[in-house]
């Protein structure tokens, strides 16, 4: 305990050398710019960083508390299981509402107006399927994975390595996406700190948080980001609202009236000049709300709660959380086209287009804040934005490691037989590892085209980590072959249709036209892993197949009454 | 969990109506919520022009937007039933199954 304590110390002044480092590096870049346009040298954004190193100040000391009582691999994984409905509800909230879903929104909202409703509506409905199917049972089965759940009758190696797999691809391409965002933000909002150093801020902090506070400093810097984000949002909404003398009529109209695409942003349910496509539209909607239900991040904070009534408060509460910040987002759009399109301040040049932003797509909200709230606000709401994507990314890093170092090192390599000391040795070698990955694939993501990304996580998500879930806890006929086959299908299938679709094959490889023409492969891949795994395992008539259905009651009874369920460490 | 205690809570005609109850409100609530959703999708897919139908003639909200928001609030009530029903109709008969079989 007290080498810990050393050692989070040493590492805690490095981080501040490091930050001590970035800032006489900040002095020198402010100089005089060699190339461009002779232009003054943007001031300081010292709101956002003063209340952003205020972020990390209180986040980096619970991490210190979180570290003393982490002892266990219980601790370290679930939190001791001592979280509350309450607070993992706002923990999930935190986990799930990442940076995408807060400037991305709002940035669809802004530019295509109500097409921004349809990912919001698909982003949330995916929390009361996870309420009315898995959430009680997959707490009483699982232990600190959701495929500590789908291995519970199943046999561990084959089936466990394939659900590892599927949680990995998850996160570490969920990962990138959140780090490259971050890395744009921070080097937008604060132009004096560099997009290399921003990405190692952020790998250096998760790796912090994570590895010295496992899950416990994890479910708090969630629940803090929660209530800032939630805060945040409400008083911008409240903003553009007063702006709007409280009425949605006037918000509406005055929006059609000043976007150059007039009422068209009621109309879209495409993005504005794409092609009505009515498969991809069912499919994106498959997609996003089987995606949700089957993200690993999200489905391990199922096991930090006592007990399966405090699995299921907590899906209550976050379905209300996401619910309601989700119709704020969209106000948040929409309060952009009125109050920051056409602003010559915000915009890159008003005579051409009034919509284009300085610093990019993700704009709109960020500059919202400040036609709302001034250099101030702006400054809060960008450190609330930037403590997002840290939330997200410490879950994301949790999970990962976990499928590394629970799924991966200790179940299948070591063949459930390591101390637990062992375990949590390696699991927090994990997180170093993927704190350090997630610098270096951040830094080597930063030109490249991303948007691909949602459609990969999601369709894997959804295609692979949730039918074969949903198949192990309700349906007695899986068998090992049926999970692995079916779970393949998913990964290999969705990973496939993505690459000769038409985001990766015509518009990143270049390649000509797409072979599959759909970017969301969701309609034709979860079906047919649906076919594989109940073919697959009804055709499997050997002997260890008969004794995986036999043990089906025994799971289901535990499923169903908790008796056996892993149970809250007592602290 | 020893064999008896098992046995006793499989063949407890009590413990296969509770689940039989729990899973069918469950399944009914999923179902909502997917046909609510799919029914969204289908309209999105199919009929864009009866859901971006302004809700008044002198209105520019189209009909899509309140049936959305509807989507996402009806979301959070179905989950306060299920939570309601389940802390307060189910386990407490759960309890006394596992009583009934551990005593």
């Amino acid at each position: 305990m007290k080498n810990m304590k050393t050692a989070l110390t040493s590492l805690v002044s490095s981080a501040m050398l490091f930050a001590a480092n970035c800032a006489s590096a900040m002095t020198v870049d402010t100089g005089p710019a060699p190339a461009g346009p002779p232009s003054a040298p943007p001031p300081v954004n010292w709101h956002a960083i003063s209340m952003f190193v205020v972020f990390v100040g209180v986040t980096l000391y619970i991490t210190y508390w979180a570290a003393k009582q982490t002892k266990s691999a219980a601790d370290f994984y679930a939190a001791g299981r001592g979280v509350t409905g309450f607070q993992n509800g706002l923990a999930m909230a935190g986990d799930y509402m990442s940076a995408a879903s807060f400037l991305g929104i709002a940035a669809l909202v802004y530019m295509n107006g109500f097409y921004g409703l349809i990912f919001s509506v698909g982003w949330l409905v995916g929390w009361p399927i996870i309420l009315f199917t898995v959430a009680e049972r997959l707490r009483n089965l699982g232990k600190y994975t959701y495929a500590d759940v789908v291995t519970f009758r199943l046999r561990q190696g084959p089936v466990r390595t394939m659900a590892a797999i599927g949680a990995l691809i998850v996160v570490v391409w969920y990962l990138i996406g959140q780090l490259v965002g971050a890395g744009q933000l921070l080097h937008t909002l604060v132009p004096q700190i560099s997009y290399r150093v921003s990405i190692t801020i952020v790998g250096i902090l998760i790796m912090l948080y994570v590895t010295f506070g496992g899950m416990k400093a994890t479910t708090w810097v969630q629940i803090i980001k929660a209530g800032l984000l939630l805060g945040g949002a409400t008083l911008m909404a409240l903003g553009v609202l007063a702006h709007e003398n409280f009425s949605f009529a006037k918000l509406f109209s005055d929006a059609v009236a000043l976007h150059p695409k007039h009422l068209d942003i009621m109309k879209s349910v495409v993005p504005i000049g794409a092609k009505a496509n009515p498969i991809e539209s069912i499919s994106l909607g498959l997609t996003l709300i089987f995606g949700t239900a089957g993200l690993p991040h999200i489905l391990m904070r199922f096991f930090t709660v006592t007990d399966s009534k405090a699995a299921r408060k907590s899906v209550m509460y976050s379905t209300c959380f996401i619910g309601y910040f989700y119709i704020l987002t969209f106000i948040i759009g929409f309060g952009a086209i009125v109050m920051v399109a056409n602003h010559p301040e915000y915009v890159v040049d008003v005579t051409k287009n009034i919509l284009a932003l300085k610093g990019g797509v993700n704009m709109p909200a960020i500059y919202l804040s400040h036609a709302i709230g001034g250099d101030f606000f702006l400054g809060f709401i960008a450190a609330v934005a930037f403590a997002t994507i840290l939330a997200v990314v410490s879950g994301l890093t949790m999970a990962g490691a976990s499928a590394l170092s629970h799924d991966l090192y200790a179940q299948v390599i070591m063949k459930g037989k390591p101390t637990e000391k062992q375990e949590v040795f390696v699991s927090k070698m994990s997180c170093i590892g993927f704190g350090i990955l997630a610098i270096i694939l951040g830094i080597a993501f930063e030109k490249q085209n991303v948007a691909y990304i949602v459609a990969l996580t999601f369709s894997i998500a959804a295609c692979t980590n949730f039918p074969i879930l949903v198949l192990s806890i309700f349906w007695g006929g899986l068998t090992t072959r049926g999970a692995v086959l079916g779970g393949y299908t998913g990964i290999f299938g969705s990973i496939g249709l993505l690459i000769v679709g038409p985001t990766v094959w015509t518009k990143i490889l270049k390649m000509g036209p797409a072979i599959f023409p759909y970017d969301f492969p969701t309609f034709v891949v979860l079906p047919l892993v649906l076919i594989v795994a109940y073919i697959v395992s009804v055709t499997d008539n050997s002997e260890s197949a008969k004794q995986e259905r036999e043990a089906f009651a025994a799971q289901m009874l535990r499923a169903e009454t908790g008796i056996g369920a892993e149970k809250a460490a007592v602290h | 969990m020893p064999e008896s205690i098992a046995s006793k809570i499989h063949s407890n005609p009590k413990f296969v109506k509770l689940c039989k109850q729990r899973d069918t409100l469950g399944w009914i609530l999923s179902l909502i919520v997917c046909v609510m959703y799919f029914g969204f999708t289908l309209m999105i897919a199919f009929t864009p022009d009866i859901l971006t139908a302004p809700i008044a003639s002198d209105s520019v909200i189209p009909l899509g937007m309140p049936l959305g928001v509807g989507i996402i609030l009806m979301s959070c009530v179905l989950t306060g039933i299920y939570v309601f029903k389940a802390n307060n109709t189910y386990d407490p008969i759960m309890k006394e199954i596992i009583e009934e079989a551990t005593k």
